[in-house]
């Protein structure tokens, strides 16, 4: 569904990404876990549109969309919940919810996916009226989750959903994602540095290092493989 | 012969203080509205600043060019309709709308040539840009129109039922309120209820989220110049047919002036741009009126000063804590 292949990405002259090949299938949950500066983060700009690559190819449902503007490749379907949640903070829940859903015109899909998420986070639906920036980093991980869905995405972008939060709110979150996934089918690439939690979700991982891709597999085997353990479970 | 408008270089004086003897009340008021209609200007130019500011973080120099090409397109249009015979209210509008209107492409077009190839460039960069756009635009106008001061046709006429308070609120104040007020209302009900409005506020609030949720931010840019410099051309149109003369210098000082309010304001806070500028013409009319007419732009630009130094984010500028 999602492919990069042989991605090369640069900021300015420093080279971010080598040689990334990615696939993504149809319903499946994805995670790319690496260090801090592995380039897990450019990954998903780059698929976005935001830092296009350099060289290689970035493909959805069997188009190029390398090259194409950030709002168009929304409009087909890849959206991103970006690290450290970016909310609006002057706009209230509600208006940061209607932005997720910016580019869609249907009323009443809008309504529905707006009582769905309010059903997922019913948090969210106390707080309705209040500024984003006033919620609690948990509440603005779920808000920027939710302001995602409202998109109704094909594939959803997960950059470090569990950074700064609490374990039990990172337990909750990583449920909400298992759930999309099973309920709405919606493929999901999840990145993460808590290398033990995204690979207990996920049905495939993809270890990155300097930018390079060094390790793929299912993710049963990567939590049992020894490189993983020592590098990134800290077993 | 008119004394040099408040707006142009050098000393200035807009009216020379009217009678005094008129008792300290109707002096007040006068001095009160006067700067009323010349802060509500000031507030038109000042949002162009702002709202530029708020979404792309430039401050955009050409903005008083904007205004000063607003005006002569103004002159043009009322000069060709006087000479035809229209009726003066009916060549303030048309003059209005063109002048909204070829401003506006105007100010499309510099955002597209000077500073759209430099987004991502380090920030000096398109500053630098926008200051050699203010002196190209300036100097382009003195080339082909006059380095000479041209009068502006009157276009507010004395309205009768203004007749009782003509002696502290002249009709052409009233209408620069008035239009003024209209226009702000009008954008800010554009900025909290229509798409663009919400995607500007996103823009503004975070330029890299806006695009992930599939905003245009290349077309929002553009909306925001566009609106900024049709604002910019009512305040000029208005305020030269208040004066009655224009020439191509004129938006240096009003921009600075503008600059002034919207920093004073809080830059970047559209609120603010309106209330600096209020402020603003409220401390030039009375410093004018009760100390002197040459001391009215010491005051204005002491009080920048002092808002700097006490509140260094403008009076509704934010300092916000930003959670990681």
């Amino acid at each position: 569904m999602l492919e990069l292949k042989n991605i090369d990405t640069y900021y300015g002259n420093i080279q971010a990404l080598r040689d990334v090949s990615i696939k993504v299938g149809e319903g499946e949950i994805i995670t790319l876990i690496g260090a801090n500066g592995a380039g897990k983060s450019t990954t998903l700009m780059t698929i976005c549109g935001v830092v296009p690559p350099r060289k290689g190819e970035v493909l959805f449902e069997g188009r190029v969309i390398n090259g194409v503007a950030p709002n168009k490749i929304v409009q087909q379907g890849i959206c991103q919940v970006p690290e450290g949640r970016l909310i609006f903070p002057d706009l209230t829940v509600q208006e940061n919810l209607d932005m997720g859903a910016f580019l869609r015109s249907d009323k009443e899909g809008i309504g529905r996916d707006l009582d769905q998420v309010f059903g997922l986070f019913p948090i969210l639906l106390e707080r309705r009226k209040q500024l984003g920036g006033t919620l609690s980093g948990g509440e603005q991980q779920m808000l920027a989750i939710s302001r995602a869905l409202m998109a109704r995405p094909k594939v959803l972008l997960l950059d470090e959903p569990s950074l700064g939060l609490a374990p039990l709110i990172i337990r909750q979150i990583f449920d909400i994602i298992k759930q999309i996934n099973r309920e709405s089918n919606t493929t999901i690439f999840l990145v993460e540095q808590n290398a033990n939690q995204a690979l207990k979700v996920a049905h495939r991982g993809y270890v990155m290092e300097n930018g390079r891709i060094t390790l793929e597999d299912a993710c049963d085997k990567l939590l049992a493989n020894d490189a993983v353990k020592k590098a990134y479970l800290g077993l | 012969m008119r004394p040099v408008p408040w707006f142009c270089k050098g000393k200035a004086v807009r009216d020379p203080p009217r009678g005094r003897q008129d008792g300290f009340m109707e002096y007040f008021l006068q001095l009160f509205f006067g700067g009323l209609s010349r802060g509500s200007v000031y507030a038109l130019i000042a949002l162009g600043y702002t709202m530029v500011y708020g979404i792309i973080e430039l401050i955009n120099f050409a903005h008083g060019e904007i205004y000063m090409i607003g005006a002569f397109m103004g002159l043009i249009v009322a000069g060709v309709l006087t000479a035809m015979g229209w009726p003066t209210l009916s060549i303030l509008v048309i003059a209005l709308i063109i002048a909204v209107l070829y401003s506006a492409a105007y100010g499309y077009t510099v955002e597209k040539i000077a500073y759209k190839p430099l987004r991502g460039a380090p920030r000096l960069s398109p500053l630098i840009s926008a200051i050699g756009m203010s002196i190209l635009l300036q100097n382009y106008i003195m080339l082909a129109q006059t380095p000479d001061f041209l009068p502006f046709p009157r276009l507010i006429p004395d309205l009768e039922f203004m007749e009782p308070y003509a002696n502290f609120l002249a009709t052409s104040d009233l209408f620069i309120i008035v239009t003024s007020i209209a226009v702000m209302v009008a954008l800010t009900l554009f900025i909290k209820f229509t798409r663009m409005g919400k995607a500007m506020r996103a823009t503004a609030q975070n330029r890299k989220m806006a695009m992930l949720v599939g905003v245009n931010v290349d077309q929002v840019i553009s909306a925001t110049f566009i609106i900024g410099s049709a604002l910019a051309a009512v305040g000029g149109v208005l305020i030269a047919s208040h004066i009655g003369q224009i020439n191509f210098v004129i938006g240096f000082l009003a921009g600075i002036k503008a600059f002034t309010a919207a920093v004073l304001g809080g830059i970047g806070s559209i609120p603010g741009a309106v209330l600096g500028g209020l402020v603003l013409g409220w401390t030039e009319s009375f410093a004018a009126g009760y100390v002197s007419s040459d001391y009215e732009d010491v005051f204005a630009f002491l009080l920048l000063v002092l808002i700097l130094i006490f509140r260094p984010a403008g009076l509704l500028g934010k300092q916000r804590a930003q959670k990681v």
